[in-house]
Parts: C-alpha cells; sequence; structure tokens
C-alpha cells in the first residue's frame, strides 16, 4: 500500500526534475508529456485510494518512508497519513493539477519559459501533495515553505517584470510573517507533547489544554490557546486572511494557471486544511475559534466589498477568493471543519473554472485584463461564456449548484455556532452573499454583455480557445455544476470525516444540522425560502442594473458615496501601511542600526576609538621615555607606592 | 598506510602540500594549479575515513595519537575527534578542493602563492579542529591568522590594509586573552591536555575569568555583536576564495571554540553567563538582520548574513542552560547543541556557495554593488538557478540545510523562554527580507546594463563548484540523519558535561 503513496508523490517530483533539468533535452512536447504523465498518474492512484477507503472500506494508514532525523530523543520522519480528508484534498490537488497542466499547453503556447513553467507546476503539485499527506509537523511545514516557494518562483515567472518581481517577494515576505507564528506555534507543540507526530501529539491534546505557558514572570497564557493561535497565524498567512492577506491580489502578476491551481483551488487551501487537520487541538480552545471565526468573517466580507471595484479580471476573482477563504476559515472557527472542507472542494472546482476561463478570455484579448475593455464577449467566446457562466452561478450559491450547497450549509452552520463572534459572523456572511453576486454578476456582464469596448484590432482576432484550453474548462464546469448533490449527504452529515476531525459535542453544530437533513432536494427547497438565496438573487440583480442596463447608476453611486469608494479603491490602506510604515520602516531601521550602531559607535567610537587611544597612550609613552634620570626614578616611585597602596588595600 | 596517523596526514599533508606549490613558484601557475588541486583532493579523500569508519555510538576520542612535543612544559602533540570535530573536518577539506577549483581561472597574479596559502590555510584549521593539547590547538589557531592575513593582504581589494589589521587586530587581541587562560589552567592542572583542563574543579570566579578571556577569543571569531564590525570589512576586501574560507571554516572556530573549551571547561560561568551569550545571539538574529537589509554591497549582505546566522550557533550551544532551568530536565538541550552543530555545518556549505556566486558576477563584472546588476537571469540562466537555490537555502527553507539547524535551535530555544524562540523565528522574515530582496535586484528583472547584457552563463568549472556544493545543501536538508547520528554521542556528553557543576568544594 505504501508504494501507492510513494508514486503519488514521487511522480510529479520526477516529472519535474525532468521537465526542469532536462527541458532543453527533452523539448516542448517531452516536458509536457512527461508532466502530465507524472501528474496524470498521481490523480489516478489518488482516486483509487479514495475509492478504497470510501466504498472498500480501506482502513487509514499512518507510516513513515524515512527517518528526517533524531535528536535528543525526538524523531522526525516523513511519513504519510492518508485517511479521508488528506484522500480527499489529493484527489482535488491531483484533479485541478492535471487540468491545469492541460490547459497550459494552450495557455503558455508561445512562451520561452515553457519547460521551466511545467516543471514548476509539477513541483508545486508534489509539495501540495507532501504538505496534505504528511503525518507530522516537520513534512507538513516542509509541504508549506514549499509551496510557497513555487508559488514565490510562479508569481514572478515572468522576471523581467519588475510588478511581477515585486509581487512574488511580497508573497514570499508575508508569507514569512505567517509562518513566523506557524513555527512558534510547532515549537510549543514540541514542547508541551515530546513529539511533532500528529497521532502523539493530538493524544497529548489535553495535556496542552491543562497547561500554561509563562510569557512574564506574572502574565501566563492558556498554552493550548496560544499553540493554536500560533498556528492559525500560518493559515493566515498562506490561506490570506486579514491582515495577511495583501499578497495575494499581488499574485496575479503570475501566468493565470497558476493563479487558478496555486492561488484559487489548492495552495491557498492549505491553512484550512491545515486546521481542520489541527481540530484535535483547535477544539479545545474557545478563544483561538473565537479567532478564528471573527477573522474569517472579517475578510469574507470586507475582500468581497474589493471586488467590487476591482477593474482588472483576475483580480475581481483573486478578492473573490480572498472572500470565500474566508468563508471557509469562518466555518472553522465555528467548528464546522467539515463544512469548510466541502466549500474548499466545491470552491477549488469553481473558482479554478473562473480563472482558467477568465485566462481563455485574456488569451482571446490579447493579455488585455481590464474588464473596462471587455464587454460582448458572449457570441465570440460561447464554450468559455457558459462555462464561466457556470462557475459564476457556483461562486454566488444559486440553488442546485455546487457552491449552494457548501455555502448555504456553511453560512446555516457559522449561524449555529454558539461562539464569542458568532452573531458578527453570521451577519458578515449572510450580507457576504449579497456582494458574492454583486462583483461576480458585475464581472461576467461586463465581459460577456453589453456593449463590445475593445479596439478595433483586438476584435477582428477575437476567437475561442483552443480545445486543451477549453477542455478543462468543461470538464471543471461539470463537478461545478452538481458535485454537491452528491457529496454533501456524506461529507457533511454521514461522518465522511470521523477519525480525522474532531468536534467537542458543544460545538458540534453539523451534527445539529444533521437531525434536519433530509437530502440534498428537501435542502435545496428549504434553502430557497433562506435569506442567503435571496440575497444572492438581489446581487445578480443589482449587477445587472448597474453595470449593463444602467452603467450611469454606477457612476452616480460612485460619486454620491465617494468616500468610501476612495477607501475601497485604496484596499483599506492596508498596502500603503506596509510599503510605507513596515517595509521602509524595517528598510530606515536597517541603514540607522548600521550607521549609527555599527560605524559610529562600534567602529567609531570602540574600534578606531582604542586605536586612537593606543596611539594617544602610545604617544604619552614617547613623552615619558625623556632620557631624563629622574623622571624615571619619580615614576619609578610613583609605581612602588601605587603597588603598595593597592596591596594595604587588599587585606 | 597511515593508520592510526589519519590526523596527522590530515594535517601536514596540505601544509607539506603548500609549501611544495610554493616551491613551484609563480613561474608556472598551471603547475601549481595542478598541485593544488591533487594535494587538496588527496586531503579530501584522506578524510573521507573518518566518517566512514567514524564510530558514532562513543563521546570518547577517535583517531587519537599522542607524542611528546615539548616535554618540559608537558606539551603533547595529541590529535584526536569527536562527533563535534568530525564534521568540521570533513567540511574543511571538501571546501578547499572547492576553494582551489574556483581560484583555477579567476586569481592569476601570484598563483603559487595564493594556493599555498590556502593550503597551509587548510593544514592549520584542520590542526585546530583536532588538538587535544591547549598549547598545540593555540599554535594552529594562530598560525591559521597568517596565511588569512596575507590572502586578504596580496589578492585582496582596494581598502585590504585597513581590512587585514582590523581583521588581525580584532582576533589576535582576542586570542592573546584565550593564551592567558591556557596558561592559567596548565598553572593549575601542570598539564595541557583539554581533558585535564575540562576535569579541573574551579572556583566560580576563575572559572568567569576564563570563560572571558574565551569569550574573548571565541566571539570575536564567530563574530559576536557587538565584535563583529572586522568581518564585513574582511569580506569586503578578501578575494573571492579568501571569503569562502573565512565565512565557511574561520567563524566556525569560534562555535567551535565555545563547544570544545568554554562550555566544558567553564560550566558553571557559562550557566553563569548563559544571559548574555543569549542576549548577544539574540541581538546578531535581529539587530544584524535589519542591518543586512540595508547594504547595498553583495559581499557585505552576506557578511552580515553570515552574524545573523551564527547567532544561531551561539544561542544553541548556551540557551541548554535556561532550558534546565526553566524546565528542570536536560530535554532538548541535546537538541539544541545538535542544532548548533548542524548550523554551523549548513551555514559552511550556504555562506561559501553564496560567496562564491559573487564571485562568478565579480569575475565577469568586476563589481560587488547591487546597484551594477539587475535581471542577471537573462543571461546566465543557469547561474541564477544556482543563486537562487543558495539564497532560499540562505531564507532558511525546508528541504535545504539552512532549515535544520534554524529549526532545531528555535524548537529547543522555546523550552528555555518562549521569547528565545519568539527574537530567533524573526530571522524567518528578515532572513528572507534581505536575501530575496538581493535576490530581486540581482537577478530578476529586465537586463539593466551592458555589463549584465554581456554576461556568460557559467563554465564547466564553476558549475562543478557550485554543483557540488548545491547537492550537499540539498543531501543535508532533505536527510540530515546521518550527521546527526555522527554527532549524537558527543552532544549528548556534552550535555553531561555543562550540566555538571565543577565548583571547587
Amino acid at each position: 500500500m505504501e508504494s501507492i503513496y510513494l508514486t503519488i508523490v514521487l511522480a510529479p517530483l520526477v516529472a519535474a526534475i525532468l521537465a526542469g533539468i532536462g527541458g532543453r533535452a527533452i523539448g516542448r512536447v517531452g516536458a509536457q508529456s512527461v508532466t502530465i504523465l507524472g501528474v496524470a498518474t498521481s490523480f489516478a492512484l489518488s482516486a483509487l485510494v479514495l475509492k478504497r477507503m470510501v466504498f472498500d472500506g480501506a482502513p487509514s494508514f499512518d507510516g513513515s518512508v524515512y527517518t528526517w532525523l533524531v535528536s535528543d530523543g525526538v524523531t522526525m520522519q516523513v511519513g504519510f497519513l492518508i485517511d479521508h480528508l488528506s484522500a480527499l484534498m489529493m484527489v482535488v490537488v491531483t484533479f485541478v493539477s492535471l487540468m491545469v497542466h492541460i490547459y497550459t499547453i494552450g495557455y503558455m503556447r508561445d512562451d520561452p519559459g515553457y519547460q521551466r513553467f511545467f516543471s514548476y507546476i509539477s513541483l508545486f503539485t508534489f509539495s501540495m501533495l507532501m504538505l496534505v499527506m504528511a503525518n507530522n509537523f516537520m513534512q507538513l511545514f516542509f509541504g508549506w515553505e514549499a509551496v510557497g516557494v513555487v508559488s514565490y518562483l510562479l508569481i514572478g515567472f515572468w522576471y523581467t517584470r519588475p510588478t511581477a518581481n515585486f509581487a512574488s517577494m511580497k508573497a514570499f515576505l508575508v508569507n514569512r510573517v505567517g509562518d513566523f507564528g506557524f513555527v512558534l506555534g510547532i515549537a510549543a507543540v514540541l514542547y508541551y507533547s515530546g513529539s511533532l507526530d500528529y497521532s502523539t501529539v493530538f493524544a497529548h491534546a489535553q495535556a496542552i489544554a491543562a497547561a500554561r505557558l509563562q510569557i512574564t514572570p506574572t502574565i501566563s497564557w492558556s498554552a493550548i490557546s496560544f499553540t493554536c493561535i500560533c498556528l492559525f497565524i500560518g493559515a493566515m498567512g498562506k490561506s490570506a486572511q486579514m491582515p495577511l492577506h495583501v499578497w495575494l491580489p499581488d499574485s496575479m502578476e503570475g501566468p493565470t494557471p497558476i493563479s487558478a491551481l496555486i492561488h484559487a483551488a489548492t495552495m491557498v487551501t492549505a491553512g484550512i486544511f491545515m486546521v481542520a487537520r489541527m481540530s484535535p487541538l483547535f477544539e479545545l480552545s474557545n478563544t483561538a475559534l473565537s479567532t478564528v471565526l471573527v477573522i474569517g468573517a472579517t475578510t469574507a466580507f470586507f475582500m468581497g466589498l474589493l471586488g467590487v471595484v476591482a477593474n482588472d479580471i483576475k483580480r475581481v476573482i483573486a478578492y473573490s477568493t480572498l472572500s470565500q477563504l474566508g468563508y471557509m476559515t469562518a466555518a472553522l472557527g465555528a467548528s464546522a471543519y467539515a463544512s469548510a472542507i466541502f466549500h474548499l472542494m466545491t470552491h477549488a472546482f469553481f473558482k479554478a473554472l473562473l480563472f482558467l476561463a477568465a485566462g481563455s478570455v485574456i488569451i482571446a484579448m490579447h493579455h488585455e485584463q481590464d474588464m473596462r475593455k471587455m464587454g460582448g464577449l458572449r457570441k465570440y467566446l460561447p464554450i468559455t461564456y457558459w462555462t464561466f457562466l457556470i462557475g459564476s452561478l457556483a461562486l454566488i450559491g444559486f440553488p442546485g449548484t455546487a457552491g449552494f450547497f457548501s455555502k448555504d450549509a456553511l453560512i446555516d452552520a457559522v449561524g449555529r455556532s454558539h461562539l464569542p463572534g458568532a452573531g458578527y459572523a453570521t451577519v458578515c456572511l449572510t450580507a457576504g452573499a449579497f456582494v458574492t453576486a454583486l462583483y461576480t454578476f458585475r464581472m461576467f456582464f461586463m465581459t460577456f454583455h453589453g456593449e463590445e469596448r475593445m479596439d478595433h484590432h483586438t476584435r477582428e482576432h477575437l476567437h475561442e480557445s483552443p480545445w486543451v484550453v477549453t477542455l478543462p474548462l468543461v470538464l471543471l464546469a461539470i463537478p461545478s455544476a452538481v458535485v454537491g448533490w452528491f457529496t454533501i449527504r456524506p461529507l457533511l452529515f454521514g461522518g465522511f470525516f470521523a477519525g480525522a476531525i474532531q468536534v467537542a459535542p458543544t460545538h458540534d453544530v453539523l451534527g445539529a444540522m444533521a437531525s434536519e437533513f433530509h437530502g440534498p432536494g428537501a435542502f435545496l427547497l428549504g434553502a430557497i425560502a433562506g435569506l442567503p438565496v435571496w440575497l444572492a438573487v438581489a446581487g445578480v440583480a443589482c449587477a445587472w442594473l448597474f453595470f449593463l442596463k444602467r452603467p450611469q447608476l454606477a457612476d452616480a453611486a460612485e460619486r454620491r458615496f465617494h468616500g468610501l469608494y476612495r477607501i475601497l479603491v485604496a484596499k483599506y490602506g492596508f498596502d500603503w501601511f506596509n510599503e510605507n510604515v513596515l517595509a521602509a520602516g524595517a528598510r530606515r531601521l536597517g541603514g540607522g542600526l548600521w550607521r549609527f550602531g555599527d560605524q559610529d559607535l562600534i567602529d567609531g567610537v570602540m574600534v578606531d576609538g582604542s586605536a586612537r587611544t593606543v596611539g594617544w597612550f602610545s604617544s604619552v609613552l614617547r613623552t615619558v621615555q625623556s632620557g631624563y634620570l629622574y623622571h624615571y626614578a619619580f615614576a619609578m616611585i610613583l609605581g612602588l607606592a601605587s603597588l603598595l597602596m593597592w596591596l594595604l588595600w587588599r587585606t | 598506510m597511515f593508520s592510526g596517523h589519519l590526523l596527522s596526514v590530515l594535517i601536514w599533508l596540505p601544509i607539506l602540500g603548500g609549501f611544495a606549490v610554493l616551491a613551484v613558484g609563480n613561474d608556472s601557475p598551471s603547475t601549481a594549479r595542478w598541485a593544488s588541486l591533487l594535494v587538496s583532493i588527496a586531503t579530501f579523500a584522506a578524510s573521507v575515513p573518518l566518517y566512514t569508519e567514524f564510530d558514532p555510538h562513543t563521546a570518547a576520542m577517535q583517531f587519537v595519537e599522542r607524542a611528546a612535543w615539548i616535554p618540559s612544559v608537558n606539551a603533547h602533540f595529541a590529535l584526536g575527534i569527536d562527533g563535534i570535530a568530525m564534521p568540521l573536518i570533513l567540511l574543511t577539506t571538501f571546501t578547499t578542493v572547492l576553494v582551489v577549483i574556483a581560484g583555477w581561472g579567476s586569481v592569476h597574479k601570484r598563483v603559487a602563492q595564493y594556493f599555498g596559502a590556502f593550503l597551509i590555510l587548510e593544514g592549520a584549521m584542520i590542526g585546530v579542529f583536532c588538538a587535544l593539547d591547549a598549547l598545540l590547538f593555540y599554535v594552529f589557531w594562530e598560525v591559521m591568522l597568517i596565511p588569512m592575513f596575507i590572502i586578504i593582504g596580496v589578492w585582496g581589494g582596494p581598502r585590504r590594509v585597513y581590512a587585514t589589521i582590523k581583521f588581525f587586530l580584532y582576533t589576535f587581541l582576542g586570542s592573546l586573552l584565550m593564551l592567558v587562560a591556557l596558561i592559567y589552567l596548565h598553572l593549575k592542572s601542570g598539564s595541557y591536555d583539554l581533558g585535564d583542563f575540562q576535569r579541573l574543579p574551579l572556583s566560580l570566579t576563575a572559572q568567569t575569568m576564563i570563560f572571558l578571556a574565551f569569550f574573548a577569543a571565541f566571539a570575536v571569531k564567530v563574530p559576536m555583536w557587538p565584535v563583529h564590525t572586522w568581518l564585513p570589512d574582511a569580506h569586503v576586501e578578501a578575494p573571492t576564495g579568501g571569503s569562502v574560507i573565512l565565512a565557511a571554516i574561520m567563524l566556525k572556530m569560534g562555535g567551535y571554540g565555545f563547544l570544545r573549551l568554554s562550555l566544558p571547561i567553564a560550566p558553571d560561568a557559562s550557566r553563569e553567563l548563559s544571559w548574555l551569550i543569549i542576549a548577544l545571539s539574540l541581538i546578531a538574529v535581529v539587530y544584524i538582520g535589519f542591518v543586512a537589509l540595508a547594504q547595498k554591497d553583495m559581499k557585505k549582505l552576506i557578511a552580515y548574513s553570515s552574524i545573523a546566522h551564527m547567532g544561531f550557533v551561539t544561542l544553541g550551544a548556551f540557551v541548554g542552560y535556561k532550558i534546565f532551568a526553566h524546565t528542570g530536565s536536560q530535554t532538548g538541550i541535546g537538541m539544541a547543541l545538535d542544532g548548533s552543530m548542524v548550523q554551523m555545518i549548513s551555514h559552511g556549505l550556504i555562506s561559501g556557495a553564496l560567496f562564491l556566486c559573487v564571485g562568478v558576477m565579480y569575475d565577469r563584472v568586476h563589481s560587488r554593488d547591487i546597484d551594477a546588476y539587475g535581471g542577471v537571469v537573462n543571461t546566465m540562466p543557469i547561474f541564477a538557478s544556482f543563486m537562487v537555490l543558495f539564497a532560499l537555502a540562505n531564507a532558511g527553507l525546508p528541504g535545504t540545510s539552512g532549515f535544520v539547524g534554524e529549526f532545531l535551535v528555535i524548537l529547543a530555544s522555546f523550552k528555555g523562554n518562549v521569547w528565545y524562540a519568539f527574537f530567533a523565528a524573526v530571522t524567518l522574515i528578515l532572513g528572507a527580507a534581505y536575501t530575496l530582496w538581493l535576490v530581486k535586484r540581482v537577478i530578476f528583472g529586465p537586463i539593466a546594463n551592458d555589463k549584465v547584457a554581456a554576461l556568460k552563463d557559467v563554465d564547466g568549472r564553476e558549475f562543478l563548484v557550485l554543483g557540488l556544493l548545491a547537492v550537499a545543501v540539498l543531501l543535508v536538508g532533505l536527510w540530515p540523519a546521518p550527521l546527526l547520528d555522527a554527532m549524537h554521542a558527543s552532544t549528548q556528553h556534552l550535555t553531561q558535561q555543562l550540566l555538571v557543576s565543577k565548583l571547587v568544594p
């Protein structure tokens, strides 16, 4: 059994190495073939693993591959934990990755870095699999950082663009702020449980819950809250939760396929996955759960609003991703881990679809991403249009789509939580349904309907993308449309994650919902009457009115609420603050410490100063060496006197 | 053939080889190059059995040799290694081979003397790592300075005289105090044997004085804040090979000294003063991290980065006392020491690689200024891949050696005090910031100027050197277990040593 898992992980790695190092030798076709073969192998085997576990009842697997190191009695291993949670993640990751691989053939066709790109996305697949399949914190952190590095390399893929280089560095550094917390969390885990293996750590969860962490001699914090919040800071970086969200919109500088794969479907959900994986720890700290809940809900609502004013089609989807990640995070905070993972899965499908479809639009538009220069693309890009529509409907939670089941259940679950902040979260998430529909259909109408605002040259060359681009769209549109019907019952109410995810009885909102669940059809009928669906419909209507029917209304609103509009366009000022206060401050601090600390104080006063002192001393010595006997005699007497006095004083 | 005298061979082979290369003279640089390569490879080959025949189950000294040296003062030519010295010796022999290859095409002035100096330096450095006699240790310690002094002074940059004098004075003043301490210990114990020193009971006052004297020598070498300012100047002026050896090996002398002398000889004073070392280490990580951010010279930036990374070595060496004080258990001390050791090895590989990368660019453009570059990836894609790899390793990326030591030290420090881990972990942000910003400005972006446009990618020789280092960095990162297993018995033994009080009753 273990060799299957090894193959799943290693196939993309080997492919990445072949395409990366041997890229010139095997050529473009060779690189695309070998990487697609690698990831297809992973997908097929992952699907097999999932099938065996779900349908054949195969037990979960927890075993090590090799010992990374042993230090001071602590064994750190590279190993796999394959249960329903990781198996589901593996399928989602490899499926989206496979789609993106195929899509890339069309999207990157004319790019000189073709082989390099394939190598990177295969390397990413390997890293992400290492992350989700880990059975210990060390390997989790390895995968965590490895996906971060590939993300860094891919955002900066077009390395001659200064904006791309800036964005890639920004992404890495903001993630590192999260990792700073993550590492402290891991250190706390080791301190309190003596191990980094999940199974041992979870077995010690109660001990951590009982412990206090001494912050100062007089202040002590609950160890479990400290640990969980530190781990969650890591998740905030990777899953782009406020205030560590700032890197994700800029990451759109990367090629569109990786926006779909990394910055929508998989890597950014690593934080969600991680918290779900750590449920045995988070369940023990209401403080941490409340924090997660409030931060998630805030991100969900306020980042969604930014999507309404963005004009770059990829940025709208990026803000949408932030917002949806906020939904998932809020669900984690409400202990509805299964609901978060369910939404993670449906979101992976429909958001990857939206990004890839947007990429198809971008190819057709000759790499124009500004929606103000689009419009009326429906008749030129029929397949893209219909798949984009399916993705949009899923995103806004239109009844029946995959996103509807996951999001509606999610909002319901959060609404049932009794943790501090649950009321605020419910308001944010419910209102977010309106905002989601508004920005989604604003984008949809601006892109595909209305007047054609592109220049003449572009319009003449508009045509549907090749099949390698549209096939993945269709293959992603299918699960985006229907997967919710089949999966809501097992994932949310069927104990699918039993053993992988633990929920305390007092927190079990999904358990409460289960008693009212009578199949997806009844769920659908029940939800149609609910507020989120009506808000979504209202959002679509508003988008239609403001951005298609009467665009002047949008302009009027912009003038009327100018202050609000400015705040949104400035993205609440996070970027300004980070660049002008944090980054500039760090550079200025570094320069100041260098000049005043190193050069003036240490070198100027102490080093060169002592050199000068030696010089002064020797000049004194020179004058003392006068050659006059009485000077020497006087000095000798003086010295003898001091010596005697010193001896007297000592005794 | 040399069984029983392997360590002697490792010391004298490069030294005698170095003199032989000197004798070749500068008239036939090719002979000098080949001879040096031969000697360095032979030395490396001879050092391999240190690992393959090393017994990891004992903390006792291995490959021991002992001969009378200066009978009148009871000094011996005593050599031996344990799990702490062995990896450092391998690092030395490995790095020297790379330095010889790297200097192959980039040094044209006084070729024989250049290579000869490095070989002699290698012998002296190996001598430091395996000396078991304090006087012998001191002699190697000082002898080591001379070739490095010459390397910077002769093949260095425009301000080389200032740099060499600063380097020499700093390190020499420190080591004089160490000599005083060693003589004191000799007078007390009647021997120069380091083992006798370690067993010698001492009052806290005596230990404190000894500790401070050692501290003067080792803190300068590491270098620790605030006695670090010689390092950036020395690096900037040193030729590439000099920088590599300086960063990769000579800085390790300080860390090694703390582990081999300070902790076992003055354990009680180490405990009393561990707060000082920890504070200075954390200042190195945070303060120097910020200073590195402000550098405009690539070598200075890497030099400051070295200081910050070496902070983990000293933190790991001394945080054990706080772990014991805080938890009452010795669990975690070994991990801190392991981390400290791995960090030394890893920093040797990574900083050496980064200085070689700068050397590759400097050979072509003749500038170390970050502003003189930009978009190097366009013309040197293979080189850029290496540079990015080493930069990421420098930022502590898991899967590279740079992660292992820092991770272990942070994990262990948390047991001492959450704030130690907090400040140490700042390196995750600062280390990435200064390293990736360097990469962004030098490697990425559009081609900045004509000199960058005219760059040729690495040749086979440069590829070999960087490739070997890349393999080593990845190997230690992906599978550090063999390294840690070799050190395990020794770090556990050291844990015992530093916890047992040797105060005079």
